[in-house]
């Protein structure tokens, strides 16, 4: 059927501007204005898609976001594909390409359907009956099945191209819903200058004022109404409108999740705008005008492709100049679908019957309606439908009021419009956490108690006539209540499965059309033993698709709880949770992908480094050099070069991230002895110390050099990756510990550049550059600090070494580090020196046998084990984690120590990882000793060398173990942790 | 080896900031500017030692949580109960002197950061939605008033914000935070059609 279903005129479309789409490969044309479900609707296609679960064929049923059938993926050029989108919210561009989904080959012929067949074998819970057995078939077979043949959409494959932002934002008021009640209440706040913003999910703001034929408001019709309204609204300045945003989450302390959609609805968006914008906002007050769905009648066969919501109908014609068909039956509980029927029957088409459920209808629409031509039939039921690809014949049948039904008479029609009646909307209320209350009247659950601060308003606290909505909106301090004509009072509502003569096990009645829950299979629930809504809802799946139910609950709660003899609210609703509709994970990450997934921390002398052809690494935010390769070299070589220069003439490094700390105030000193394990407080001003800090629990959590500026000035370092944290630490221990201590403390890990210079020639590269310290080794010892200048810049100076060799490093205030490096690095190359990185630094320190903490040590390492236990000053009254050194486990014999291994095989070099074992094919139970915690091939050393934590370690210097490899064990000599310069001579050069 | 320094001075030694080379927003209703270099210093201590700098800084520092005061071009801003931030046109290389002599007799903690953060400043009429991209706090005049100061986040870099004025911010990062910052706002500033 491919006949035009546009009307002449009316509507909000822009008949003169023709915009053309392709869906499922097939080329259509609509109009400006349109959204895709309209733009189908009047190209006469009614087949959307297949189920989830039998591949019904299926249509059209809402024309809002709760459209549980109608889902389509979107395709945007590449990377940029969507699916599970609404149609109904997709707004038609010219080139939009769309799909529908769940069919294969094509949705009029789906191999899928067969699944339709055997329904019989797919009841509720059939994942927890059918696939039991035999033994082992799950893994293997079922849920691979089930898991191809499960899920929405396909999911997309390539990166996301697009672009996503987040916004936090801040209001007096939040609206979420501009219908009548949310605009009436916007209004009132911004006439009172309150910050408002207004959130709607459609394209319009308006609600079912944009649908509104008849009704006056104030004198005017409701469109010219809504049109000076939404005019008002923009030109207050406090006023923030957002359309094509919806609100999806309600949480704690008013705060409102929200997604706006800003170029889906464009046909060629400027690449650098976002695609969609996640809000995030605090509002001191919410308004909630939600509205109320409509809800479908569950009957036989409710699901064929051109049965649709009455209302739906009714807005897709007087938004879109859209009718669903030219001949149609309306069946209804509700008075809303006879004007439904009155206005479609003034466009043109047949309405064939009107059948509604009830005696009769509210006063005054049986008159209405035979004024129109309309043929209505009370106590009458739709008790079935005909058709294969759409309706073609709906089944009628007298119902009496107790339940039963009379024999069904076939109507011939092109569609069949229903209304079971209105659900008010309570699902951000819900989510906010408040009070779901029964209201007998009305069938509905309402709003109670609010949990924050608050108010529901309109049809979504079942005050649905136009100008109840207006006033509620307004709220009860408005100085005036809105005049209202033209707006006749509209009642009934029906609820579960409606009276028929078919068996209730057999019949296909659709309660939740996305995940294909018939009426049946909540009476097999319930059959089975379950009696919660929780439980029922799981079993079937009901409500757990991506529309959640928003058309469903309301039926299959009165389903339950008729099968169970108990009321609505003694079953009770289950928990609606955000997000209202689907939300891309994109759009929660915003900005914080790619380059800025997080901050890229650089020191001030990267970019130098970076021009020499440094390789960088990453330590926390940091990024750090690794080693810098030379024409033809491979990190190996580069690593054995840069050793061999460093050890012979000197080496520079970039140690600007290494944490740095001044500790300043009259306590310092005694601060610091609490601090490190070993004594600070007497240490001398220009001098430095190596200071091990612990945990409460005695084991090595940080170390560094402690150098004394003045009698009440320390500036003390940090591993690179440990200075927020220990600043933190310091920071908690004189805040809740020792608030008596006067002591401050700055982190100025970034106030300086740190060049550090080592080797034999540091003193010569350096000393030119330095005006006012004596640069002479007798004046200025190793670990030892001056200030001075250096280039003329201010500096602290410290002689200190992690590589053996005589060592500088120099501290210059950040902006000033590269200036300062060209200097240094233009005498460096007077005595051949060369630049090294991390990964040198880490075998010359090992050579000598420095520990990096985090490699040695794993938290569970104490001072004794890495053979520090000297350090610790035991006469002192106390330090973090003394106590606990003094336990029985961290004194006992046959800890692990640190130890140096040497392979015997001198070209081999052990896994760090690797685990020390006694003998090279131990027994299977037999524990290990250890394990290496670092290895290298040392070019100085002529070969490798390791460092291992092993038990009793120390006592076993001279017996060969092995290490595991993959491919079995080598063995290693164990000897002292130190291998180069054992008498400190090049240190004190 | 040669003892004789090099004739090298500040002067000869070319200073880098930390948003040099950053691309930074600029529109009609926005302008974002790297703030020039200045004089930082972190005062910590008592209370008491807030009123002990006014002789030497020409205004004590205040003792109310998030407000700042300004003597001329020096401003000093409340960071903690023990903590303040003070700003001085980099020309006033001494005041670090100048100051350690007025607290002398008071506990205290000077200390030069100078160099490890970087400021821009931040106005038109777009600044305020500009930032709302990354900094969750209200914005507005009665929540957030000229003259106020908060430590807070812009995405995941920390940051002091100081409301200068109307629609004039000056936001200070940590000097490695400032790229990201740098990017971040320009894209936000694209989002929301300001450049």
């Amino acid at each position: 059927m491919n006949g035009d279903f546009r009307t002449g005129k009316g509507g909000r479309v822009d008949r003169a501007r023709a915009i053309s789409f392709v869906f499922d490969g097939k080329t259509y044309r609509g109009c400006a204005g349109d959204s895709l479900a309209s733009a189908l609707l009047a190209n006469g296609v009614l087949l959307l898609g297949r189920s989830f679960k039998y591949h019904r064929p299926r249509g059209l049923v809402c024309h809002g976001s709760e459209e549980p059938n109608a889902l389509v993926g979107v395709h945007a050029g590449p990377g940029r594909f969507t699916p599970n989108l609404r149609a109904t919210q997709v707004e038609l561009y010219e080139g939009l390409i769309a799909a529908s989904q769940n069919n294969w080959p094509s949705r009029e012929v789906d191999v899928g359907q067969v699944a339709g067949a055997l329904s019989a074998f797919l009841p509720a819970g059939f994942y927890y009956k059918t696939f039991m057995h035999p033994k082992g078939a799950w893994e293997r077979l079922y849920e691979p099945l089930i898991r191809r043949a499960a899920g929405l959409g396909r999911a997309p494959t390539e990166a996301d191209p697009d672009r996503y932002a987040i916004q936090y934002a801040h209001c007096d008021l939040a609206v979420v819903g501009a219908g009548p009640a949310g605009l009436a209440a916007a209004l009132s706040a911004a006439r009172a200058g309150k910050r408002v913003m207004v959130f709607d999910e459609q394209a319009e703001l308006g609600g079912s004022l944009l649908a509104e034929t008849t009704a006056r408001i104030a004198g005017k019709s409701a469109l010219d109404w809504l049109a000076d309204a939404l005019a008002e609204l923009a030109a207050a300045p406090s006023v923030t409108l957002l359309p094509r945003c919806q609100a999806f989450g309600y949480y704690a302390q008013n705060f409102l999740g929200a997604l706006e959609r800003l170029t889906d609805h464009m046909a060629n968006p400027d690449p650098k705008l976002a695609r969609e914008r996640l809000w995030q906002v605090r509002a001191r007050q919410v308004v909630l005008a939600t509205g109320a769905h409509e809800r479908a009648l569950v009957f036989p066969d409710n699901d064929r492709p051109g049965i649709m919501l009455a209302e739906s109908a009714r807005h897709y014609l007087a938004r879109y100049g859209v009718k669903i068909g030219a001949r149609l039956v309306v069946a209804t509980a509700h008075d809303s679908a006879y004007r439904a029927a009155i206005e479609l029957a003034q466009a043109g088409c047949e309405i064939v019957a009107l059948a509604d459920l009830r005696a009769a209808p509210g006063e005054g629409w049986l008159e209405r309606a035979r004024a129109a031509g309309i043929r209505v039939e009370t106590e009458t039921a739709i008790v079935g439908s005909r058709g294969r690809l759409r309706v073609t014949q709906a089944l009628i049948a007298r119902c009496w009021a107790d339940g039963s039904a009379g024999a069904p008479q076939a109507l011939a029609c092109d569609a069949i419009l229903m209304s079971g009646g209105w659900t008010p909307n309570v699902n951000l209320f819900s989510q906010s956490r408040g009070k779901l209350a029964y209201d007998e009247s009305l069938q509905a659950f309402l709003p109670g108690a609010s949990a924050q601060a608050e108010r529901s308003a309109g049809a979504c606290r079942g005050l649905g006539e136009l100008a109840q909505a207006l006033d509620d909106g307004a709220g009860p301090g408005a100085p005036a209540r809105y005049v209202v004509e033209d707006a006749p009072p509209m009642s009934g509502g029906y609820l579960g499965l409606i009276p028929n003569q078919e068996p209730p096990e057999r019949a296909k009645a659709f309660v939740d059309f996305q995940t294909d829950v018939a009426a049946r299979d909540i009476l097999l629930a319930t059959r089975e033993g379950m009696r919660s809504i929780e439980h029922i809802k799981r079993y079937t799946t009901t409500g757990m698709a991506t529309d959640q139910g928003k058309l469903s609950n309301m039926n299959a709660l009165a389903i339950a709880a008729k099968a169970m003899g108990k009321t609505l609210p003694e079953v009770g609703l289950t928990s609606f949770r955000p997000p209202y509709t689907p939300v891309s994970f994109a759009a929660f990450a915003g900005l914080s992908r790619g380059d800025l997934f997080d901050p890229i921390r650089k020191t001030p002398l990267h970019d130098w480094f970076a021009r020499k052809g440094a390789k960088f690494e990453e330590a926390g935010l940091w990024k750090r050099a690794s080693y810098f390769a030379q024409a033809g070299e491979d990190l190996s070589a580069a690593v054995r070069r840069e050793c061999l220069t460093t050890r012979a003439s000197a080496g520079i490094m970039d140690a600007s991230t290494l944490g740095k700390i001044e500790v300043a105030g009259p306590d310092a000193g005694a601060f610091l002895d609490r601090i490190y394990v070993n004594s600070i407080a007497k240490l001398g001003v220009g001098r430095c110390r190596y200071g091990l800090m612990l945990n409460e629990a005695g084991f090595i959590a940080d170390d560094g050099v402690v150098m004394r500026l003045a009698p009440d000035r320390f500036h003390i370092s940090t591993t690179s990756t440990g200075a927020a944290r220990v600043l933190a630490l310091m920071e908690d221990y004189i805040q809740t510990e020792w608030s008596d201590l006067k002591v401050w403390f700055a982190s100025i890990t970034e106030q300086f550049a740190t060049i550090a210079i080592n080797g034999p020639k540091a003193r010569e590269i350096l000393a030119p550059l330095v005006a006012d310290i004596d640069m002479s080794a007798g004046a200025f010892a190793h670990m030892s600090l001056r200030q001075g200048h250096i280039c003329g810049v201010p500096t602290r100076l410290a002689r200190v070494s992690f590589t053996g060799e005589l060592g500088f490093e120099v501290n210059i205030p950040a902006d000033y580090g590269p200036g300062v490096l060209d200097a240094i690095w233009l005498q460096a190359q007077q005595h051949s020196a060369c630049l090294y990185g991390l990964d040198s630094l880490h075998v010359l320190r090992a050579e000598k046998g420095y520990i990096v903490v985090g490699q040695e040590t794993d938290g569970t390492v104490t001072p004794d084990d890495i053979g520090l236990g000297k350090m610790v000053a035991a006469n002192k009254p106390d330090f973090i984690g003394k106590r606990s050194l003094d336990m029985e486990d961290l004194r006992r014999a046959g800890r692990k120590q640190l130890v140096g291994l040497l392979p015997l095989d001198p070209g081999f070099a052990p896994d760090e990882g690797a685990q020390i074992i006694s003998e090279a094919s131990p027994p299977a139970s037999a524990p290990a000793l250890g394990h290496v915690t670092s290895s290298y091939r040392s070019a100085t050393l002529g070969r490798s060398f390791a460092m291992a934590l092993v038990a009793n370690g120390r006592a076993r210097l001279g017996e060969t173990l092995y290490a595991t490899t993959m491919q079995g064990a080598a063995p290693v000599k164990l000897v002292e942790p130190m291998f180069y310069d054992k008498e400190g001579a090049r240190l004190d050069a | 080896m040669t003892r004789k320094a090099l004739a090298l001075t500040l002067e000869t030694i070319q200073r880098l900031g930390a948003f040099d080379g950053c691309a930074l927003p600029r529109g009609e209703q926005i302008a974002v500017d790297a703030c020039p270099f200045a004089t930082r210093l972190m005062l910590r201590g008592a209370p008491d030692v807030a009123a002990a700098i006014a002789p030497a800084f020409g205004v004590g520092a205040p003792l109310a949580p998030l407000q700042s005061a300004i003597a001329g071009e020096r401003a000093a801003l409340w960071m903690g109960p023990d903590e303040w931030l003070l700003l001085a046109p980099i020309e006033e290389g001494d005041l670090a002197a100048r100051l350690a002599s007025a607290l002398s007799a008071l506990p205290h903690a000077l200390v030069d950061i100078s160099h490890r953060q970087a400021g821009i400043e931040i106005s038109g009429a777009g600044a305020a939605p500009l930032l709302n991209a990354g900094v969750n706090l209200d914005l507005s005049n009665a929540a957030f008033a000229p003259g106020v100061v908060v430590r807070t986040l812009f995405l995941n870099a920390e940051i002091t914000l100081w409301r200068r004025g109307a629609d004039r911010w000056r936001l200070e990062t940590g000097r490695s935070f400032a790229p990201y910052l740098a990017a971040a706002l320009m894209r936000s500033a694209q989002d929301w059609r300001l450049c």
